[in-house]
């Protein structure tokens, strides 16, 4: 084990983890805003509205992520006019592709979780609503989704888990993330097993704290809930 | 039909080389899993602890950095070994063997937890009842839990099963010619990067759909005696 060639490419590797803690966040964010609009479609009770988001949910859960940057990065450049059209300098850059890509898979995965967060609140609560005289999207503004949105937390957390370690995808797009920097270091430096257990003790030391914090936002999230751990 | 240029059976040999390294990581994972959850939940000490530390370890890394560890990783490891048993020169897993390993840890350190929920979830009273016949704790587990571990435990590794599918497209970067390897290099010769990917897509939606189907037999096979939900 040599421990010199690891603290002399800490920097760099921290320089990986970075760019991975960017990706993530960003197709959080985007995947998100896909999400919410995918579940609603999901429990709508219009056919024309729930199938083109159960394609949407069905692909991108159903395929592996590597196919999916793949398609989005190497595929579309296969079509002139792709190349010839205005978004051709995003869907040029790996960096884009990485987020588009992300940003489709688990904006898939989190309607899901949403879809089942929703079909979860209490139909005892939406009756209620109607009795109130709340139209459906007042009922679903005020009680459905914040009701929705805590029953959606914990699975919610674990996507945010898997999104992180779906980004070590990053680095077979040429983009240097945490994996990809090890990667290159370990081409230089043909040190495997050392810049490998540095770059994991990295992400574990990520997932850890995401866990840990997010276990407080939940405390705090769910703080009038009577019993709720 | 979309043209494929004769690439079409090398797609369907990378599908089937696929399924092999998915069934293989499987068994490796559920020996794993049961061992994991054992562990967890003994009374032992130093076995909880390296149970604990399995699954938190391998569930916290990227699945592709396992396979890469194991594959590069193992290869120091093996060759220090040969040298020991005075073989001199480079030693290495094969990439199928790496990728078995890899997905069977990854597999394994979920399953833990899928198995240890499960064996909680049987009544304690009928392991009570079955030390009062006088079973021993091999014979209870094996007749008792083992049996019931199965219904509660299904959905659960069928979801880990349909990850597993998925995850072995990561292997492609360690060379395995599995589907996403044959892809890669059909798309080398026609420069038809969305035409191949696409299709390995569809052939993974097609393994998905039939994987599904057969485990909901599955849980309905293994939920047999057991009153419906709802009566």
């Amino acid at each position: 084990m040599n421990v010199e060639v690891i603290l002399a490419n800490l920097p760099k590797l921290l320089e990986g983890a970075l760019l991975t803690f960017e990706l993530v966040v960003l197709s959080l964010v985007v995947g998100m805003i896909l999400a919410l609009p995918a579940a609603l479609m999901r429990v709508s009770r219009r056919r024309w509205l729930q199938w083109p988001a159960f394609a949407y949910i069905f692909f991108f859960r159903g395929t592996p992520l590597l196919v999916q940057i793949f398609l989005i990065y190497y595929g579309l450049g296969q079509f002139e006019t792709v190349r010839d059209s205005a978004l051709w300098p995003i869907l040029r850059e790996p960096y884009w592709c990485a987020i588009i890509a992300f940003a489709l898979n688990t904006g898939a995965y989190t309607a899901e979780i949403f879809r089942g967060a929703i079909q979860a609140v209490p139909v005892g609560e939406v009756e209620a609503a109607t009795a109130f005289g709340m139209s459906r999207p007042l009922a679903l503004r005020r009680i459905i989704l914040p009701r929705a949105f805590r029953i959606a937390l914990p699975a919610y957390g674990n996507e945010v888990i898997l999104m992180l370690k779906g980004s070590a995808l990053a680095s077979t797009i040429t983009l240097l993330d945490l994996t990809g920097m090890a990667r290159t270091i370990i081409a230089r430096t043909y040190m495997p097993v050392e810049i490998f257990l540095a770059a994991g003790l990295i992400y574990l030391a990520m997932t850890f704290t995401f866990v840990q914090l997010y276990r407080l936002l939940e405390r705090r999230l769910t703080r009038h809930v009577v019993g709720a751990r | 039909m979309i043209d494929l240029a004769g690439f079409g059976q090398q797609l369907l040999l990378g599908a089937a080389m696929t399924l092999q390294l998915a069934v293989a990581a499987l068994v490796v994972g559920m020996v794993l899993g049961l061992l994991g959850a054992v562990g967890r939940l003994s009374t032992f000490a130093p076995a909880r602890a390296a149970a604990g530390a399995y699954t938190t370890i391998v569930r916290g890394l990227p699945e592709l950095l396992v396979v890469l560890i194991i594959y590069f990783g193992s290869s120091r490891l093996l060759s220090i070994v040969a040298a020991a048993f005075g073989h001199d020169g480079f030693v290495e897993l094969s990439p199928f063997a790496a990728g078995v390993i890899a997905l069977g840890l990854t597999f394994g350190a979920y399953a833990t937890e899928v198995f240890r929920g499960a064996i909680l979830a049987i009544p304690k009273g009928q392991i009570e009842a079955a030390h009062a016949y006088g079973m021993g704790r091999w014979l209870t587990f094996r007749r008792i839990v083992l049996p019931q571990l199965w219904r509660i435990a299904l959905p659960g590794l069928g979801n880990l099963f349909l990850v597993l599918l998925k995850d072995t497209s990561l292997v492609s970067v360690i060379g395995l010619e599995e589907l996403m390897r044959k892809s890669q290099i059909a798309v080398g010769f026609t420069r038809e990067p969305f035409t191949f990917y696409l299709s390995a897509a569809a052939l993974y939606l097609l393994m998905t759909i039939i994987a599904m189907a057969a485990l909901h037999r599955g849980e309905r096979a293994a939920a047999r005696g057991m009153p419906r939900p709802g009566g």
